[in-house]
C-alpha cells in the first residue's frame, strides 16, 4: 500500500514551513555531485537548420553527462543553441546527429519524465489555474481524486493555492510563470527543463522566483537543466555553469561552482565566478573594470549609458 | 535616437491614455444608441418629407406612413407572416446544411495535410466564384423549387464557414501545438483543450458571415429562382403589381431580419468567448 506519490505527500504535509527548513540545511558542496549517477548524457550532438537554403550550424559536438539531482545552468548569448538543445533533450526535434540518451535509451519524442517551463507561460487562455495544471494529467493513472489533490498540492507549493479559480489573463507575468512552473512539475517528473523561465519577468520579480525556483527544485529533489542568458541567474542557481559561444553553438567550457547551496549574490566568490562567466561569454575586460562595469549596469536608474553618451 | 524612441513611446501611451479615457460608460450607452440611429432617421425624415412635398411621384415612392399602413394590412391578413415564415424556414434549414458542412470541410482541409493538397487549391478558386453565377447551374441541377433553393442558400453558408474554419485551424499557434507534444496529448486531447477552444473565435466568425450570407441567398433564391411563398415573392409581387409599398415592406424587413441576425451573433459569441481577455 505504500504508493511512492502518497509518501511523497505525505512528507510534504510534515513539513508545512518547507522554506525554513530547506533552507537551513545546507546541500552537499557542487563537488560531491560529480559521484552521482548519470541520468542523461549527450554525446557529440550535432544540429543543422536549413536557413534561406543556406545550412546553418546551431550545434556543433555537443557532450555533457548530467547527474541525478543536479541543477545545471546552461548560459550563453541568443544565438548560441541553447534553446535548441532544450528541444533535443525535449524530443521535440529528432533530426540531430549524435546521442542523448536518457538512462541509457535514446530520446524520441517528449515524455512525460521531462517537465519543461518555457519563456512564455503558454497557459491556455480559456482554462482556469487548476484546469492549465490539471490538463498535464490527462496521461496520468491516478486516480481523479488523487488527480485534485495533486493538483492542488502543486499549486500551493507555487503559492497559488488562493488563484485555483483564477484565468491567466488575471494573473501577473510572475504568477502566470509559476502557474507554468507547477504543470511542469504535477506529473513529478525526473526533470525540470527551465528554457528562459524569468527572461521575461521584471527584475525584482525575477530575484525572487529564483528563490522559488530553488527551494522548489531541491524540495522535488528534481534533475534541473536551466537555459538563461542570465549570467547572474545562472551563477545563483547552478551546480554546474554550461558556457556557450555561438556561431556554431558549442561548449566554450563547463564549470563547476564551488559555493554553498545558499549563495549571496554580493559575496566576492560569487562576485569571482560571475565574472569569470562573462569573461567567458566575450565580455572581456580586467577583471576589476568588468566587476564595475557590470555591477553600474545594474544600477540602471542611477547611471544611464544613454545619458552618458548623449 | 535615445530620446526620439522615448517621445514616441510617450505619444503612444497618451494615444492609449485618451482611448481608455473616451470608454463609453453606462451612461454613454444612450448616446451611442442616438448615434447609430441618426442617419436612418434622417433618411426616414427626407423620404417623408420628399414624399410629402410632391418631390417624387408618390406610386414609386409612396410615404412612409403607407409603407407602415401596408404592412399592418398585410399581417392583419395573415400573409406577410406566412411569407416570413417561409423564408426563415428556407434560410435556417439551408443555412444548418451549409455551416455544419462548411464548418466540418474546414476541420477536415485545416488538419489533414492531404486533404489541404487535394482541396485547397479548389477551393481557394471556387471562393472566387461570384455565389448567384451558381444559380443557373443548381436551378439545373435540383431545379428551381425548394430543394434548389436551400441548396444555393447552404452553398451561401458553406463558403464562410469553410474557409474562417480552416483559417482558424491554420492560425492555432505553434506554441501549443509543441505544448499538446510534451504534455504526450492524444488526438483527442489536442482537439478538445487546444484546437477547439482555439478555432472558436474564427468559427464564430465564419459563422456570423454565413448568417448573413445566407439571408442574402435566402432572398436571391426567391427573386431569381421560381416564385415561391416568402420575402422574395412579396417582392416580386409587388413589382409586378406596381405596389412600391410592397417592395419598401419587403426591404424593410429584409433589413430588420438582417440585423436581428447580427446582433443575435454577436450576443451570443460575446456570451461563449467572454473569459478569454488577453
Amino acid at each position: 500500500m505504500t504508493d511512492p506519490t502518497d509518501s511523497h505527500w505525505t512528507d510534504l504535509h510534515q513539513r508545512t514551513h518547507l522554506h525554513e527548513i530547506d533552507i537551513d540545511d545546507d546541500r552537499l558542496p557542487a563537488a560531491e555531485t560529480e559521484n552521482r549517477a548519470t541520468i542523461l548524457s549527450l554525446t557529440q550532438v550535432s544540429k543543422t537548420f536549413n536557413v534561406a537554403g543556406k545550412s546553418v550550424e546551431a550545434l556543433s559536438d555537443i557532450s555533457l553527462d548530467i547527474a541525478e539531482g543536479e541543477f545545471l545552468s546552461i548560459v550563453g548569448a541568443s544565438g548560441c543553441g541553447k534553446s535548441t538543445l532544450l528541444r533535443l533533450i525535449l524530443g521535440l526535434d529528432r533530426a540531430y546527429d549524435g546521442e542523448i540518451l536518457l538512462d541509457g535509451t535514446a530520446v524520441k519524442k517528449p515524455g512525460l519524465d521531462r517537465g519543461i517551463v518555457f519563456q512564455e507561460h503558454r497557459l491556455l487562455p480559456w482554462l482556469n489555474v487548476t484546469a492549465n495544471v490539471g490538463v498535464a494529467l490527462r496521461r496520468s493513472k491516478l486516480s481523479p481524486r488523487r488527480k485534485r489533490d495533486t493538483v492542488r498540492e502543486h499549486l500551493d507549493l507555487v503559492g497559488l493555492g488562493s488563484f485555483a479559480e483564477a484565468y491567466p489573463a488575471q494573473l501577473s507575468g510572475g504568477m502566470q510563470q509559476r502557474v507554468a512552473i507547477a504543470r511542469a512539475l504535477v506529473n513529478r517528473p525526473r526533470f525540470l527543463l527551465l528554457d528562459e523561465p524569468l527572461g521575461a519577468l521584471d527584475a525584482l520579480t525575477r530575484l525572487r522566483l529564483q528563490d522559488e525556483l530553488k527551494r522548489i527544485v531541491r524540495h522535488e529533489g528534481i534533475t534541473a537543466i536551466l537555459v538563461t542568458h542570465d549570467v547572474d541567474e545562472a551563477v545563483y542557481l547552478g551546480d554546474r555553469i554550461v558556457v556557450m559561444q555561438p556561431h556554431p553553438g558549442r561548449i566554450a567550457s563547463i564549470l563547476t561552482v564551488p559555493l554553498p547551496a545558499e549563495r549571496n549574490r554580493s559575496d566576492a566568490a560569487f562576485l569571482r565566478l560571475r565574472d569569470h562567466v562573462l569573461a567567458e561569454l566575450g565580455v572581456t575586460a580586467p577583471s576589476a573594470k568588468a566587476a564595475s562595469f557590470t555591477d553600474l549596469s545594474k544600477l540602471g536608474p542611477v547611471w544611464h549609458r544613454h545619458d552618458a553618451v548623449a | 535616437m535615445s530620446t526620439q524612441t522615448g517621445s514616441v513611446e510617450m505619444a503612444i501611451i497618451q494615444a492609449n491614455n485618451g482611448q481608455t479615457g473616451r470608454r463609453p460608460a453606462d451612461g454613454d450607452k444612450l448616446s451611442r444608441l442616438q448615434r447609430n440611429l441618426a442617419l436612418p432617421l434622417l433618411l426616414l425624415l427626407a423620404w417623408e418629407a420628399s414624399a410629402h412635398l410632391g418631390l417624387v411621384n408618390p406610386h414609386v415612392l409612396p410615404p412612409v406612413e403607407d409603407v407602415i399602413g401596408r404592412g399592418w394590412h398585410e399581417f392583419a391578413q395573415g400573409d406577410l407572416a406566412t411569407s416570413l415564415g417561409a423564408s426563415l424556414a428556407r434560410d435556417l434549414i439551408g443555412f444548418a446544411i451549409g455551416a455544419a458542412s462548411g464548418t466540418a470541410a474546414g476541420l477536415v482541409v485545416g488538419f489533414s495535410q492531404l486533404a489541404q493538397r487535394i482541396f485547397g487549391p479548389t477551393l481557394r478558386v471556387h471562393r472566387q466564384i461570384a455565389l448567384f453565377a451558381w444559380v443557373p447551374l443548381i436551378a439545373v441541377w435540383f431545379g428551381a423549387g425548394e430543394t434548389g433553393k436551400v441548396i444555393f442558400i447552404a452553398l451561401a453558408a458553406f463558403q464562410p464557414s469553410l474557409i474562417n474554419t480552416w483559417r482558424g485551424v491554420q492560425e492555432i499557434p505553434h506554441r501549443y501545438r509543441e505544448l499538446a507534444a510534451v504534455l504526450t496529448f492524444s488526438r483527442f486531447d489536442f482537439l478538445r483543450f487546444i484546437a477547439i477552444p482555439a478555432i472558436l473565435p474564427a468559427l464564430f466568425t465564419g459563422l456570423k458571415a454565413a448568417l448573413i450570407y445566407a439571408w442574402q441567398a435566402t432572398v436571391g433564391a426567391e427573386l431569381f429562382m421560381t416564385i415561391a411563398p416568402g420575402i422574395g415573392g412579396v417582392m416580386m409581387q409587388g413589382r409586378q403589381l406596381f405596389q412600391m409599398d410592397l417592395v419598401l415592406l419587403a426591404i424593410l424587413l429584409l433589413g430588420l431580419i438582417g440585423a436581428g441576425f447580427n446582433s443575435l451573433a454577436a450576443v451570443s459569441e460575446t456570451l461563449l468567448l467572454r473569459r478569454r481577455t488577453s
